[in-house]
């Protein structure tokens, strides 16, 4: 029993590191080109490593202003989403409705719809409300493209949350917003973190929606302007291109680092998904 | 989903189901039910909005250029016929039937379930080697992801080298087999739900219900089988669905990658959409595809929702 019992954990250790190296493989190439001055297509560490990639990248145009644009959009879309789905999230956590039922099964309806689909429709309905390249106007699709998905987890959070807490506060006269804000919000600030870290991840990586929906450069942001480095010269520079990718990459890293430190990470996420 | 949409034992319920009783001192039923109203509004102006123009665009001959762009017109079923006629629109069905089944439906779940089992016999250190990089894959934007994937594929890519090494001939993927390589891609980079959904749901299977099959007799496959996977048939349902759904609209991945090429050979619905949109302008013909898109979407989504009620039932 003990002798097939570690068989079997040696198989599952190898099949295990046999997948992971098929997986880092393609991140390595990102890491080994982004220093070297001669990159090609395959992963090689560089003969001399440099740093010149990464200085050539950093200007307003290549990289910072993309960056911005990128914090502004999708900081204020995860916000406005956030916002919006705790709100939402109250009274279908809280009370019980006839109307819950049917809304969260349009939810999760949603959810489902492939918003790639939607983006010939937006796009005409931004020409008519004249709202083609304008950061708000993103923002809001942005926001309630995300916001199916965000309601339906957040009220997993919210679930989680005792009631009998907020029955005790409105015994002593405090409002539906008063609970949610004193009580509610701060029981469940990890899922809300969740919650908002994995929007914004979920919108820092989207490409086809402000591709579609703005057209200045000065606009753009980073998942965006990449496209930048297959101009009309023919080869990129994939040492600045992998570099550039780096960069454009951190903030997602950051974000997703100090969610596995602080908040059981994307298993969490599992968690609230499954069911 | 504790409690309204799909019930589940195995999931914490609050400590008190939320029945209202007792209540909030103030506040009549309609009001209780004001904060809805910032998410039903944008979604009803950004979301139902697009769908109901999308349905009535679907139906004219509107386009930036030519006759439909200064007189938009009726044309009833015109763009629906010319869709199913046109050679182009079954190849993009097509392949976007073989990439959700390719690299969501083999792909990304087994994988991802796979990974969720053998993680769980595994040690600590190769346990969170393996989670990092798949979470890693799938943390990295997706244009950015293209791109390394892009490098793998070539012709002087890393996959070529591999196999190089065990004497197998090597090729330009991205043109030899384009949606088999942005099939593969998308696996890369969408395991890591599945895994996450999976894992998840593994932690909630009790051991000894499965050691006690293993004493029953039931070894390996079969209590894979008849034990764990029934266990765990709400996830895999949910995940099912999820990611049927998200691989159905992918965009950024096959644009960055092959932008639908060489050809049409990787052109899938959603590339297809866009083409006959912007590039070609005929924003009514776009939306009769969008709408297609929709209604697949509508359907799936439809029929994983029936299964979740049933199951829950």
């Amino acid at each position: 029993m003990i002798a097939r019992d570690r068989i079997s954990k040696l198989t599952a250790n190898l099949i295990l590191l046999a997948i992971g190296v098929l997986f880092v493989l393609p991140l390595l190439w990102v890491l080994f080109a982004s220093i070297n001055r001669t990159a090609g297509l395959r992963v090689e560490f560089p003969t001399s490593p440099t740093l010149e990639n990464f200085r050539a990248v950093l200007n307003t145009d290549t990289t910072y202003r993309p960056v911005l644009n990128g914090l502004v959009l999708c900081g204020g879309a995860a916000l406005l989403t956030m916002v919006c789905a705790v709100l939402a999230a109250y009274p279908l956590s809280r009370f019980k409705s006839k109307f819950n039922r049917p809304f969260l099964l349009t939810v999760l309806f949603c959810t489902g719809l492939p918003i790639t689909a939607v983006m010939v429709p937006v796009y005409g309905l931004f020409v008519q409300l004249n709202l083609v390249d304008t950061i708000g106007g993103t923002i809001m699709f942005m926001a309630t493209s995300s916001l199916p998905f965000a309601i339906w987890l957040t009220k997993t959070f919210m679930d989680g949350v005792p009631i009998s807490l907020e029955e005790a506060a409105w015994v002593d006269g405090a409002g539906n917003m008063q609970a949610l804000r004193r009580i509610v919000l701060p029981l469940m600030w990890p899922g809300i973190a969740v919650v908002l870290i994995f929007t914004f991840i979920g919108m820092w990586g989207n490409f086809f929606v402000p591709f579609m929906l703005l057209l200045s450069p000065e606009r753009l942001p980073a998942s965006v302007s990449i496209f930048t480095f297959f101009g009309q010269y023919g080869e990129p520079n994939y040492g600045q291109l992998a570099a550039y990718s780096l960069i454009y990459t951190t903030p997602v890293l950051l974000l997703y680092l100090l969610l596995s430190r602080k908040l059981g990470g994307a298993f969490a996420l599992g968690g609230a998904i499954k069911g | 989903m504790t409690t309204t949409v799909a019930p589940s034992a195995a999931a914490p319920a609050p400590s008190g189901e939320p029945t209202g009783r007792g209540g909030p001192p103030r506040g009549a039923k309609l009001v209780r039910m004001l904060p809805l109203t910032p998410a039903i509004g944008l979604m009803l102006v950004f979301l139902a909005g697009p769908i109901i123009y999308c349905v009535y665009a679907a139906f004219t001959n509107m386009a930036l250029t030519g006759t439909g762009a200064n007189a938009v017109k009726f044309v009833g079923l015109d763009n629906f016929r010319k869709a199913f006629e046109s050679s182009a629109f079954t190849n993009a069905i097509w392949l976007t039937l073989v990439f959700t089944l390719i690299s969501a439906i083999i792909g990304q779940n087994t994988l991802g379930l796979g990974l969720a089992l053998l993680m769980r016999r595994s040690t600590k250190l190769v346990r969170n080697f393996v989670g990092t990089a798949v979470i890693g894959a799938w943390v990295l934007p997706e244009v950015v992801a293209a791109y390394l994937l892009s490098a793998f594929f070539n012709d002087d890519g890393t996959l070529n080298v591999m196999l190089h090494w065990v004497g197998l001939p090597g090729q330009d993927w991205l043109y030899a087999a384009p949606i088999i390589a942005v099939s593969l891609a998308n696996i890369w980079r969408g395991t890591a739900f599945s895994m996450l959904v999976y894992s998840a749901a593994l932690s909630e299977v009790p051991k000894e219900i499965e050691e006690s099959a293993e004493m029953d007799g039931a070894a390996g496959a079969r209590r894979l089988v008849f034990v764990t996977l029934p266990m765990i048939s709400r996830a895999i349902l949910t995940n099912l669905m999820l990611i049927t759904l998200q691989t159905l609209s992918v965009f950024g991945l096959i644009y960055a990658m092959t932008r639908g090429g060489p050809g049409t050979k990787s052109q899938t619905l959603p590339l297809y959409m866009y083409e006959q949109a912007f590039s070609f302008s005929q924003i009514g013909y776009g939306t009769a595809i969008a709408l297609v898109m929709l209604a697949i979407g509508a359907v799936f989504s439809l029929i994983y929702l029936r299964g979740l009620n049933s199951e829950a039932a």
